[in-house]
């Protein structure tokens, strides 16, 4: 038998993706970042002047920044929390001896980051169409896309800090860079808001790249060639470091 | 009993640790050459005080660390680049569990056996454990002994031919070892190759068919508890007599390497006893000194004993 006992690999990689998710859904401390905290930001971008000019209309110029929040969320602070701590109790260890394995374990940790981001597009999005949201019709595939990207990119930054410091140093890091990022990182308000000498460093950022890119597709159905090299860069740079450097011990 | 193909050969491990900054970078040699074997049907035990370097054998072993010299054959895979075919014959339980604290431990241990294409029966093995009385009670909550329970469980989820099993007594009250051993002594009366490790010389001496004992990354002796426990260094019949009497007892003048020690207020050890006429000659003793001893046993070897002496001498085998 070329699997041995072991069950087959698209079953053990599922399975532990829904077990991921049920167990990010399941923190409380997660569902208020990743869902409480964009969800308050869309009303408080949504009914104040702070993005004027951004778009037409108040609500459509506020929702790419939030739903690139909630990548943030999800992707690094919540999933590199998680992780950091598996890895601290073992959970990493004992499961790479498993059938799951290493691979099998960090696919399993993508399906649920991606399960939880459809959470939080449902509530966020569903949120926004009752508040007037019209999303540009010919950028939403190319805003799906980008969300997924950014999440690509934002996990492996996230694997990259649980997998080579302790995991209170990780909650720590993601924390804060998760509050520095959301103010002064381009993800809610444009880097061109912020003050001039910012605004070359702020373009480079994951972040600013997401919600640039998101902004352009979902207000403008227009691609944002920059932003898109930017997050792919990105990607394939926090990929190989997390690759190259994570601890399982 | 014949011994059937051994499932682990490890065979000159090296492993170095570091770079380590508190010795200005270096590496540290954490394991110089170990050797072993562990064959199915028995139970295999690595002995050796903290920090001997057994835990990072059994990493080396599982495929959780790549060696630095030397071979490891696992079922006759090499673990460090094997699949998911090698890992689904075998169960790990780690010294500190690997489980997570949010999970329930049905909950868990369904997980785990859901990589499994043969699964054990979980709820069997949850009830065989005592398990099922907390099952719904988060791990956080539990004791070190429940969770240790559970860790078993877990290494044993995917009907394992291998299992290895870190400090599996530790935390352990005195009637859940009790489970635990049944269950470790049925598993390999089942067939299974069990590696433990136990820095506890009881232990070892209740479970084990063969002990490897280790010291600072190396082999120092090895065999059965039973081989063990006869060898010593000099002389291979050598008993101790322990006995109690008044304390403060002038010892014999004996000069062939037999002795008495007074080893607390009162509790005398007579070393190198070999003959029945040592032991009349001991009597011999006490009838000088007045002396008839409230108490006298001769016991067998202890693995403990062998341990010390091994400590204490630095003999390497």
């Amino acid at each position: 038998m070329p699997e041995g006992n072991a069950a087959p690999q698209v079953a053990r990689i599922l399975r532990h993706g829904g077990y991921e998710t049920r167990a990010m859904l399941r923190n409380g401390e997660q569902l208020v970042l990743a869902v409480v905290l964009p969800v308050m930001a869309l009303f408080g971008l949504a009914f104040t002047g702070l993005l004027d000019g951004v778009a037409d209309r108040r609500i459509d110029a506020a929702v790419p920044g939030v739903l690139a929040l909630c990548v943030m969320s999800t992707a690094f602070t919540g999933q590199g929390i998680a992780t950091g701590f598996d890895r601290r109790y073992g959970v990493l260890r004992f499961l790479s001896t498993t059938p799951l394995g290493r691979a099998g374990l960090v696919f399993g940790k993508a399906i649920a980051v991606v399960a939880v981001l459809a959470v939080q597009l449902v509530v966020v999005g569903g949120t926004a169409l009752a508040l007037g949201w019209q999303p540009q019709p010919s950028g939403i595939l190319l805003g799906l896309f980008l969300l997924l990207l950014g999440a690509a990119a934002f996990t492996a930054l996230g694997l990259w800090v649980a997998g080579t410091v302790r995991p209170e140093a990780t909650l720590a890091i993601t924390n804060l860079v998760w509050v520095l990022l959301a103010a002064v990182g381009g993800i809610l308000i444009p880097g061109t808001r912020l003050p001039a000498p910012m605004q070359p460093a702020v373009e480079l950022l994951p972040s600013g790249a997401l919600g640039d890119g998101l902004r352009a597709a979902l207000i403008e159905g227009r691609l944002d060639g920059a932003a898109l090299a930017i997050l792919l860069v990105w990607s394939l740079l926090a990929g190989f470091a997390a690759t190259r450097w994570f601890k399982w011990n | 009993m014949p011994a059937a193909e051994p499932s682990l050969v490890v065979d000159r491990l090296r492993k170095d640790f570091g770079p380590v900054a508190a010795l200005n970078g270096r590496m540290v040699r954490v394991l110089d050459g170990i050797s072993l074997s562990a064959s199915p049907g028995r139970v295999t035990t690595l002995l050796g005080s903290n920090g001997a370097g057994k835990s990072t054998t059994l990493a080396c072993a599982q495929g959780l660390l790549k060696a630095d010299g030397g071979t490891v054959r696992l079922l006759g895979e090499d673990p460090a680049s094997a699949g998911s075919r090698l890992r689904s014959r075998v169960g790990v339980m780690l010294q500190d569990g690997g489980l997570p604290p949010s999970a329930k431990p049905m909950e868990l241990l369904r997980h785990v056996a859901g990589m499994y294409r043969n699964p054990a029966d979980i709820a069997a093995l949850a009830e065989r454990l005592g398990i099922s009385d907390f099952s719904h009670t988060t791990i956080r909550r539990l004791s070190g002994g429940q969770r240790q329970r559970v860790a078993l469980a877990a290494a044993l989820a995917g009907n394992p031919e291998v299992v290895f099993l870190d400090e599996p007594s530790a935390g352990l009250d005195p009637q859940s070892r009790q489970t635990v051993f049944d269950l470790i002594v049925e598993l390999r009366d089942r067939g299974l190759c069990i590696v433990l490790t136990t820095h506890l010389m009881e232990d070892a001496q209740r479970l084990s068919d063969y002990v490897y004992i280790i010291d600072r990354g190396v082999n120092v002796a090895e065999g059965t508890v039973s081989e063990l426990t006869a060898r010593t260094s000099s002389d291979a019949d050598a008993r101790t007599l322990e006995f109690s009497a008044r304390p403060g007892l002038q010892p014999p003048l004996w000069t062939d390497g037999r002795s008495v020690v007074e080893v607390s207020a009162g509790r005398y050890l007579a070393h190198g006893l070999r003959t029945p006429a040592d032991l009349a000659d001991l009597a011999g003793w006490w009838q000088q000194l007045g002396v008839f001893p409230d108490a006298v046993s001769m016991q067998p070897r202890t693995l403990e004993d062998v341990f010390l002496e091994i400590a204490e001498g630095g003999t390497r085998a």
